[in-house]
């Protein structure tokens, strides 16, 4: 029997072999065939949800672009997703040559935990890394049926509320962050308060009212899908809810693609800047040797072109200097919070509320 | 006297439990395949096969095409291996084995793919070696071939385990003490007699190999044109609001459903047919 059982095994050792050798040959291949011809580059950028159209648009203007200063011709792969699940990709893995991601944050989890890039990677381009910002607006059913005119509305009876899991998606995050900037500010009538330590005791009770306030939002939250544009299409294509917390530019192309006919865009008193962060990922450029074409992908963002792009795509520019006013106006007026002065930064804000048994996880198990 | 109705049950009863099972189906079934169809050709024929000059569908194709042809060999040839050896053999570790084999049914097909970026990820077991040596294997095609592997593992093997049992080992100890080789027998009698159940699987695995969503979309990176397959690009053109272009591709996947549904009735009609054994050919019961 002894015997019988050692063959098994041996046999079992040499399919094991005969596996992982036919695996191994595959990913060889396959790394062949996806090696860069000379006079060609590829790029992976590894993105956000909402930023499809503007880089669909920005890769064809930046190959063009390229081809007239190298003569060479450039594609760029797009990998799309929820924030935090495509950092998740690139810490595993995923070979992107450059990171648009939703937050700093993400970016950050990128240095830190796989050490692809330097911690310092955000004082690298201008704007803290962020060439287009966006802020978190409302997505109204046509007419607006529920009354919702800011962000106390969304707590009264028989409003349903859709927003994509804080959890994995960089623009959840914003939206939360924005409720309650909010009620701070509802509390406090003046979020400088929030730096005076003389005020410590009224601050603390203005952060219960605010904790209070968002977890009554998330009560009525009945689907958390896990990006931005999957909670686009639950409360656009499958109806559910009556206001969709949205990205800016995502409430903008939901009604231009779907039609004006079926949404409104509802702007409250008070949003977030949210400062969607680009970066080169140094690990993977410099095995790819796609370093400098990486850098030029990016810097060209904060190009007249590239800024007027990510406005046609309704991304705020921060060279506003650079482009047709005109097309500035399509963008409301509101009073914007930083979220370095309400939370002390992405770092302390996803460590107090997103991570594992933080505050999200608190009032979300309720 | 008349022959009693095989069924005591009053008509009503039985015509309420026909109309139900009809109402479930066609809620369940048949209106999101119809939904389908009717989304897919909303525009227009035009639009329809316009949808499929999209590069990056013809990738995901070609992908699912390639993942599903690497697949269902590889589990036909382990399927069929398995049950021989389940089914024939006494060893120790059988039941573990055939335990095993079911198990890509009893795992979530995301927990998989999890498996595979624990192994091969940057991070995992193999992921620094796999770098250092400038191989890919998740977010690459390799990953998306190794996770349809494994969701289509137990396809072939459990077609072929409960009949190979059930027909016993009589038929090859008459070829063996006949004087066939092992081989010989195997080819003669053992593969002539599992036939249809074996299409059967390698049917049903294929439909598999190419619906699979959850653990191919775990290993895949979502890379466009590249690393996307026919479900996981259905997806990705239903986030771009490309509703007609996702549900074209999407009715692809429902013609295989269908055609896959085709071919299952008629083997199983041959199935039915076929005598249990090639030996057991022409005898009365």
């Amino acid at each position: 029997m002894w015997y019988g059982h050692g063959m098994a095994n041996l046999r079992g050792n040499r399919l094991l072999a005969l596996v992982c050798g036919a695996v191994l040959s595959l990913a060889a291949v396959t790394s062949v065939l996806a090696a860069p011809k000379t006079g060609s580059a590829r790029l992976l950028n590894v993105s956000y949800d909402p930023t499809r159209e503007f880089y669909h648009a920005y890769n064809t203007a930046f190959a063009a672009h390229w081809k007239q200063q190298t003569g060479q011709d450039l594609s760029v792969d797009m990998s799309h997703g929820g924030s935090g699940k495509q950092a998740r990709g690139v810490i595993d893995g995923l070979q992107a040559d450059v990171v648009t991601l939703a937050l700093a944050y993400d970016i950050d989890a990128i240095a830190q935990h796989a050490r692809l890039l330097p911690p310092d990677w955000q004082q690298r381009l201008p704007y803290n890394s962020a060439p287009y910002t966006s802020t978190i607006v409302f997505l109204v059913r046509k007419g607006n049926p529920k009354g919702i005119r800011d962000w106390g509305d969304l707590v009264k009876p028989g409003v349903e509320v859709i927003t994509p899991n804080p959890k994995t998606s960089g623009g959840a995050r914003w939206n939360y962050l924005a409720a309650w900037a909010w009620a701070l500010k509802r509390e406090l009538g003046n979020l400088d308060r929030l730096q005076d330590p003389a005020q410590a005791a009224a601050v603390a009770a203005a952060q219960d009212k605010a904790r209070a306030f968002v977890a009554e939002i998330f009560k009525r939250v009945p689907v958390l899908d896990s990006g931005a544009r999957g909670a686009t299409n639950t409360f656009v294509q499958r109806g559910i809810g009556d206001v969709l917390l949205a990205w800016e530019n995502e409430a903008f192309l939901a009604v231009k693609e779907l039609g004006p006919d079926k949404v409104d865009i509802v702007v409250p008193s008070l949003s977030i800047v949210a400062e969607p962060t680009v970066a080169v990922v140094d690990a993977n450029v410099d095995r790819h040797g796609t370093r400098q074409v990486a850098q030029a992908y990016l810097e060209w963002l904060y190009s007249p072109t590239g800024q007027e792009l990510a406005a046609r795509h309704y991304y705020r520019p921060v060279r506003v200097d650079l482009i047709d006013p005109a097309l500035l106006q399509r963008f409301p007026a509101l009073e914007l919070v930083r979220i370095d002065e309400v939370f002390g930064g992405w770092v302390q804000a996803q460590k107090t509320h997103f991570d594992n048994g933080g505050v999200f996880d608190a009032i979300y198990a309720r | 006297m008349g022959l009693r109705p095989s069924t005591a049950e009053p008509r009503w009863v039985r015509l309420l439990l026909v109309s139900v099972t009809l109402l479930f189906l066609g809620a369940f079934l048949v209106t999101p395949l119809v939904a389908v169809f009717v989304e897919a050709f909303r525009k227009g024929l035009g639009a329809y096969l316009a949808s499929f000059a999209d590069p990056a569908v013809l990738s995901a194709i070609r992908l699912t095409l390639l993942a599903a042809g690497i697949a269902v060999p590889v589990n036909l040839v382990f399927g069929l291996a398995a049950a021989w050896a389940v089914a024939k053999f006494e060893f120790p570790g059988k039941s573990l084995l055939t335990t095993l084999i079911d198990l890509p049914l009893a795992v979530s097909p995301v927990v998989s793919g999890l498996i595979y970026v624990l192994v091969f990820g940057l991070h995992g077991w193999l992921g620094p070696w796999l770098q250092a040596h400038d191989l890919q294997v998740i977010f690459a095609v390799p990953g998306i071939v190794l996770a349809t592997v494994f969701v289509t593992v137990p396809f072939v093997a459990r077609e072929l385990i409960p009949l190979m049992q059930e027909q016993g080992t009589e038929d090859e100890e008459s070829a063996l003490t006949l004087g066939a080789s092992g081989w010989q027998t195997f080819r003669r009698v053992t593969l002539p007699n599992v036939r249809w159940a074996l299409l059967y699987g390698v049917i049903l695995c294929n439909a598999r190999a190419m619906g699979e969503f959850g653990a191919v979309s775990v290993v895949s990176g979502h890379i466009r044109g590249k690393t996307n397959t026919v479900p996981l690009q259905v997806e990705i053109l239903y986030n771009e609001y490309n509703f007609v272009a996702a549900f074209a591709v999407a009715s692809l996947l429902a013609m295989l459903a269908l055609v896959t549904l085709a071919a299952k009735t008629l083997v199983e009609w041959r199935v039915a047919a076929a005598p249990a054994s090639i030996f057991a050919a022409g005898e009365k019961p």
